[in-house]
């Protein structure tokens, strides 16, 4: 006898419902990865996942959990909070790779440097520029 | 006191870190807690990080209700992209912002806002001019989306931060 078959049954449905609807938004963002056009495009897929699909299934955690051992568990709170926290981190890298090699090879799909020389070592002395101003 | 401690808020959130991660209110853990995010706050300020302060709690609620609701509208607009069967009607696009914005905490809330909801991508940001550069999954008008990110997130965070 597993534990879950001790869950009432108004548990049950909200916690079972919530890790469909998430695991659904889940599949549907690996879809996306494989249905867009363009890698910039397809950056925005996985955010399904880590977004709602995210939040359902801690959700339907939340409340297994806590009715299971009868008092309030909140710890999928702090996954939330750094998965929301740290997903920028590995977005940035990647699109920031994609941005810099599309335009050393001077692809027409991408914006050129807001700056007047357009050159890549321009694109390098950017973060130079966000360190002074962070000291400030 | 600001020797001592001197990141109280911070200190404040690490204690709730830890007492979520043990699941206990004991005296023990609690003291623990407290000396554990004592000494992590001594670390953080031998980083010097950038000092922002945080005013206005009830518009951070505010924002983070209206960001709740739009990373939610925003996951059912782009599914519905995924799925539909024809992918050549749309447009998707970058969008150049120049941002007032120039607290670093702030903008780091902003990224991860931006990051969060599906359809908008954060791809690069020139702290020099202030300009932010976004690529948005379903680009019908750009006007429309320089509105958005700059009267619903820039707006309230800069009340916050600034």
């Amino acid at each position: 006898m597993t534990p879950l078959e001790q869950l009432p049954i108004w548990a049950a449905l909200p916690a079972a419902l919530l890790v469909v609807v998430g695991a659904a938004m889940a599949l549907i963002g690996s879809v996306g990865l494989l249905r867009l056009r363009s890698f910039y495009e397809r950056v925005h897929a996985p955010t399904l996942a880590t977004s709602m699909g995210m939040a359902c299934v801690l959700l339907a955690s939340m409340i297994v959990f806590s009715v299971l051992q009868t008092r309030l568990v909140l710890h999928e709170l702090l996954i939330a909070f750094f998965m929301i926290v740290t997903t920028p981190v590995t977005l940035m890298l990647l699109a920031r790779a994609a941005l810099y090699r599309d335009r050393t090879e001077e692809s027409d799909q991408v914006p050129l440097l807001s700056t007047p020389s357009g050159s890549p070592e321009a694109e390098m002395a950017a973060p130079d520029g966000a360190e002074a101003v962070e000291e400030r | 006191m600001r020797r001592l401690l001197p990141y109280p808020v911070i200190w404040a959130c690490l204690l709730l870190l830890w007492v979520l991660l043990n699941e206990s209110l004991s005296p023990g853990s609690l003291l623990l807690g407290a000396l554990v995010a004592l000494f992590a706050c001594w670390g953080l300020a031998l980083l010097r990080p950038p000092a922002s302060r945080l005013r206005q709690p009830a518009v951070a609620m505010r924002l983070l209700g209206m960001v709740l609701a739009d990373i939610f509208r925003s996951n059912i607009a782009v599914a519905r992209i995924i799925l539909s069967p024809q992918q050549h009607g749309r447009r998707a696009g970058f969008v150049s912002i120049s941002l007032e914005l120039r607290d670093p905490n702030g903008l780091a809330v902003l990224a991860c806002i931006l990051t969060a909801a599906p359809g908008t991508a954060w791809v690069d940001f020139d702290s020099a001019e202030g300009t932010l550069l976004l690529h948005i999954l379903d680009l019908v008008d750009k006007e429309s989306w320089i509105g958005i990110v700059k009267n619903r997130y820039e707006r309230p965070l800069m009340e916050i931060f600034q």
